[in-house]
């Protein structure tokens, strides 16, 4: 594999000129970047294991010699085998189609149509942007995941950013307002949204404090647990720590946790929002952004179904809140990303929350702002406390049955408020409302949750009954969309409310199913 | 709404699933707790320091399972309906927590029918409508098989005949 390859030695696609059926090559950098990730692996690794080796007595030259010839190893296969993927594979762009094969032993050929295509986003981690290439992500915006997208890893960053503007643009039918260049220049486009510094301070107030203080501790125990340390570390604390009462060790390790995990949250804000613009163009939204790892995600206006006003508990109580999209083809959320690809705007205050999710939507005015919600009734409050006491109160019965009762006794007196003012806020937050072309839903206990879909978006309902439902006279209606979730609902509402409620939203697609009750009798069925 | 004199509800979809359904749930249930009854009884016979609790969950599993499978699938049947119209496709299933399902004929992608061996002895299918949404499908289960396959050949003609990719 050492010879040079007998393609072509210029490989950079024609992206200027009209799209030809010519295969191109990935980007030759491609193996020294595989090279250089192995070789990070290779030394991360040996550093436990040559900690390990260690301890067993064995001679340094000899744990060197082992470690060196495994990364040559190692560095080297990483390097043929990404080389062979390299030197096999081959893209290309024709008027109709995006392809990308691979034909070496095995043959694959992976073709999405052009008009399909719905994303291209460009991602580089901090090593691909030393090599200045991008990792370029192509997807069609249909459900059902991978087979539906398109990955040229690497690709020369400058090309990338061609390829994303000619894939996307072209895939419009009729651009109404391209300019004659065509899409070149793509950071002129006036920006809807751009990074605040003072968003941060709702950086610290979100999950991510409590969940990377937690964290923290968990990794200084890792990583002693590899040097085979643990014990000795846990051993040092109790020691430093043996003089202190109780409940100063407590206070003082919550209070280790709160600064790590603000000190966390911070960074972790400043990872991912660094250089945050969002932009409209062409009927296209593009979200850029990221410090280490630049991100480059673009939404075809398209797949717009929605958008979601999110505010969770911390950054409500700021009078702050989040904008995510609802659109169709979106990843569903958790997959590896560690912030979705679907939020449009960090926690920012609720006025720029309002004014970039009306501007997102094409209105005067956010629905989610501008909607009058109705309440549910009082049966959905009833039902959110019994449920707040019985998750209470059952494991609370449970340990003391087990005969744990200071346990039992903590629960009770911190869980049962908590978990009744908990209750108390979801009833609170609970309403639906329906304002020019959007139905909007509010739900969630302490973080709150509006979503604005349109009603053009609406592909079906579904309409749940539990038995203590019944009872009560209330449904749960869920509008079912394209959208990533797939349906959005409104818990709890009267079951005559609600009907009525989505036979406005959608005329005439449930009127054939409703009957008239006189009052009199249950609305039961 | 206090002011109106009636209220509105879900009528229920128009066609009952197959009587023959209930025997089907039946079987399909008894098997769900024979098995493991059979399997925790084998155990209880080999490994003899267990045994008590081996038969207590046997006890346990034929306890639940069987009433259920006696009582459970006449209940479905009361509440298990389809309905296909010109414009939706419309239909109810569970038994204590209920799920009504509308889809707008605009809006389905794919229609599928299902036959499990089991289902096939009972000359049963069950029906697959599954729109863009990922909430899940609309599923018709205890169909008469060839009843089904007329629905499925009724349904692509329709659905083929608009136009765009029903998002």
């Amino acid at each position: 594999m050492s010879a040079e390859p007998s393609a072509p030695g210029e490989s950079a696609p024609r992206v200027d000129g009209p799209p030809d059926e010519t295969w191109h090559e990935l980007d030759r950098r491609s193996p020294a970047v595989a090279a250089v990730v192995a070789a990070g692996l290779t030394l991360g690794s040996a550093v436990p294991v040559f900690a390990g080796v260690r301890d067993e007595g064995r001679p340094l030259w000899q744990v060197l010699a082992v470690i060196a010839v495994a990364f040559v190893v190692v560095v080297g296969s990483a390097a043929l085998i990404e080389r062979v993927r390299w030197r096999h594979t081959r893209y290309r762009i024709t008027d109709e189609r995006v392809e990308l094969r691979f034909s070496w032993v095995m043959h694959r050929l992976r073709s999405v149509p052009r008009d399909r295509v719905r994303t291209v986003d460009l991602t580089a981690n901090p090593l691909l942007r030393l090599f200045g290439v991008v990792r370029v992500q192509i997807g069609t915006g249909q459900q059902g995941g991978r087979d539906n997208q398109l990955v040229l890893n690497p690709l020369d960053r400058r090309q990338a950013e061609h390829l994303r503007a000619e894939l996307l643009t072209r895939t419009r039918p009729a651009p109404t307002d391209v300019a004659p260049d065509g899409p070149a220049a793509p950071a002129s486009a006036p920006a809807i949204a751009e990074l605040r510094w003072s968003w941060i301070r709702y950086a610290p107030v979100s999950v991510t404090t409590p969940i990377l203080g937690a964290a923290a501790f968990g990794a200084v125990l890792q990583v002693a647990d590899w040097f085979g340390l643990q014990e000795t570390v846990l051993g040092e604390a109790g020691e430093l720590l043996r003089d202190l009462p109780v409940l100063a060790l407590l206070g003082l390790v919550l209070a280790v946790g709160i600064v790590l995990g603000v000190v966390g949250s911070l960074g972790l804000f400043v990872e991912l929002w660094w250089g945050y613009r969002l932009t409209g163009e062409h009927g296209m939204f593009r979200v850029r952004r990221g410090l280490l790892t630049r991100r480059s995600l673009s939404l075809d206006e398209r797949r717009l179904r929605g958008v979601e006003v999110v505010e969770p508990l911390g950054a409500r109580t700021l009078r702050a809140a989040k904008v995510d999209v609802v659109a169709t083809g979106l990843r569903a959320a958790g997959d590896k990303e560690r912030s979705d690809p679907k939020t449009l705007l960090p926690a920012a205050p609720i006025a720029v929350a309002h004014r970039v999710a009306a501007r997102i939507l094409g209105e005067q005015r956010c629905p989610t702002e501008s909607v009058r919600l109705r309440r549910h009734p009082v049966a959905a409050r009833r039902r959110r406390l019994l449920r707040a006491l019985a998750s209470t109160l059952l494991p609370a019965g449970v340990l003391a049955l087990l005969g744990l009762s200071p346990f039992a006794v903590i629960v009770l007196v911190v869980g049962v408020p908590v978990a009744l003012g908990l209750a108390l806020d979801a009833y609170r937050n609970l309403g639906h409302g329906i304002t020019g072309g959007y139905v909007v839903t509010r739900y969630g206990a302490g973080s709150r949750r509006t979503v604005a879909l349109q009603r053009a978006g609406v592909i079906g309902w579904t309409v749940t009954s539990s038995p203590f439902q019944r009872r009560a006279g209330l449904i749960t209606l869920a509008a079912t969309t394209a959208a990533q979730k797939g349906a959005y609902p409104i818990r709890d509402v009267g079951a005559d409310d609600g009907l009525r409620f989505a036979e406005e939203a959608v005329p005439g697609l449930l009127t054939p199913f409703l009957e008239p009750v006189p009052r009199s009798t249950s609305p039961e069925s | 709404m206090s002011g109106q004199l009636e209220t509105v509800r879900l009528r229920p979809p128009a066609n009952r699933v197959e009587r023959r359904a209930i025997w089907w749930w039946m079987t399909q249930d008894l098997f769900e707790a024979l098995g493991p009854a059979l399997v925790l009884g084998v155990l209880a016979i080999v490994i003899e320091p267990a045994r008590f609790w081996l038969v207590f969950a046997l006890v346990a599993v034929l306890v639940v399972g069987i009433p259920y499978a006696l009582i459970v699938p006449f209940w479905r049947f009361q509440v298990h309906r389809w309905e296909v119209t010109a414009d939706a496709v419309y239909a109810k299933a569970g038994w204590l927590w209920q799920e009504w399902r509308v889809a707008p004929m605009s809006r389905i992608q794919t229609v599928d029918t299902e036959r499990g061996p089991l289902e096939r002895s009972f000359r049963l299918s069950s029906l697959t409508v599954t729109t863009a949404s990922a909430a899940g499908p609309i599923k018709i289960v205890g169909l008469d098989h060839e009843l089904a396959a007329d629905l499925v050949q009724r349904l692509t003609e329709t659905t083929q005949a608009t136009q765009g990719d029903a998002t």
